[in-house]
């Protein structure tokens, strides 16, 4: 909403046929419907995801447009399917080489948990403990009316990014980074085990 | 009075300049003022796709490579000049007929050294 103008102001020249806008919305307005999405899968979920963009689901509706095959011209990471410890740092890496503004969205159990292979000894146990993610989506694998509604979900959250003022986006704000570090492969796990910059697990209340 | 017969590609060009400099400074303003820009070592690496890149991409082919240069010489670019020669041959006057012989000559010559070299031999 643009806060410069009175509602009702608004309303009324709305009904003169006078659209009446802020830069600001003018702005998450066109990033909100051309969302490019990386294209990368990395187990079941990803035939889920491609189920999504193909003719029956069609994510181009929504503005998911063309999953493109390059970080540099992506603003959305869907990471689909399990995140092996292997294959973390490469995650990590491909994150930091997008342009801003990006956003990720952790789709499926293993994702944002490690699903059910949690206790595997190679399964990293949700990839937000590297990079900020936007959006959760729970499922095994979730079915592509999860993944549209997540995708509106980082759309209305994209709406609500404030240009300037104290509370403005992070790509906006020069003091946010735009680049997380990268594990490396330690002797018995991934070397540091979360970001702890990033990583806010809710803490465990025993009785 | 008639314009100048040129004024048109003067406008045109006046127009190519300005339509894609309008973008440009527009995107130069939003940099300024809203999105600083944040480069990185990843960020502005060369190799995009996740994996980080080992050793220099100017390498050396081995020389040995020249005898799989000729035998697909003698055996795939001869014969498609073999074809026009055996359609023709009952026409050809005698310079072009030396002239074919002296170029089946010279890869028979190649095909005579590499037999020798070994290199047609069957590797198990």
């Amino acid at each position: 909403m643009s806060e410069g103008i009175d509602e009702g102001l608004r309303r009324e020249l709305q009904q003169q046929g006078v659209w009446v806008s802020s830069m600001q919305e003018l702005y998450n307005w066109g990033r909100k419907n051309s969302i490019w999405p990386l294209q990368f899968g990395l187990a079941c979920c990803a035939i889920e995801m491609i189920a999504t963009a193909a003719s029956r689901y069609d994510i181009a509706r929504f503005g998911g447009e063309v999953f493109r095959p390059s970080p540099r011209q992506a603003d959305l990471m869907i990471v689909a399917g399990t995140v092996t410890k292997k294959m973390a740092p490469q995650i990590v890496r491909l994150y930091n080489q997008m342009a801003d503004p990006k956003y990720v969205i952790a789709m499926g159990a293993c994702a944002i948990s490690g699903g059910p292979f949690k206790q595997g000894y190679n399964v990293l146990k949700g990839i937000d403990r590297y990079i900020p993610v936007d959006v959760f989506i729970p499922g095994c694998p979730p079915r592509p009316e999860a993944l549209l509604h997540a995708f509106m979900e980082l759309q209305r959250k994209i709406d609500e990014q404030k240009l300037s003022g104290a509370n403005k986006a992070a790509h906006l704000d020069q003091e946010q980074p735009s680049e997380f570090p990268v594990p490396s492969f330690g002797k018995h796990d991934l070397e540091p085990p979360a970001n702890s910059n990033v990583f806010h697990p809710p803490a465990i209340e025993r009785a | 009075m008639k314009p100048n017969p040129h004024l048109f590609i003067v406008i045109f060009i006046g127009v190519a300049l300005v339509f894609p400099l309008i973008p440009l400074a527009l995107a130069w303003l939003w940099r300024r003022i809203f999105q600083p820009p944040k480069p990185g070592p990843q960020k502005n690496s060369i190799y995009e796709c996740g994996v980080e890149s080992l050793g220099e991409a100017q390498i050396q082919f081995r020389s040995q490579y020249y005898l799989y240069a000729i035998i697909f010489l003698i055996f795939d670019v001869e014969a498609i000049f073999l074809i026009p020669f055996a359609v023709a041959f009952t026409g050809l006057p005698v310079g072009a007929f030396i002239a074919i012989l002296v170029f089946l000559l010279l890869l028979i010559e190649g095909l005579i050294w590499a037999w020798s070299k070994g290199c047609l031999q069957w590797e198990r």
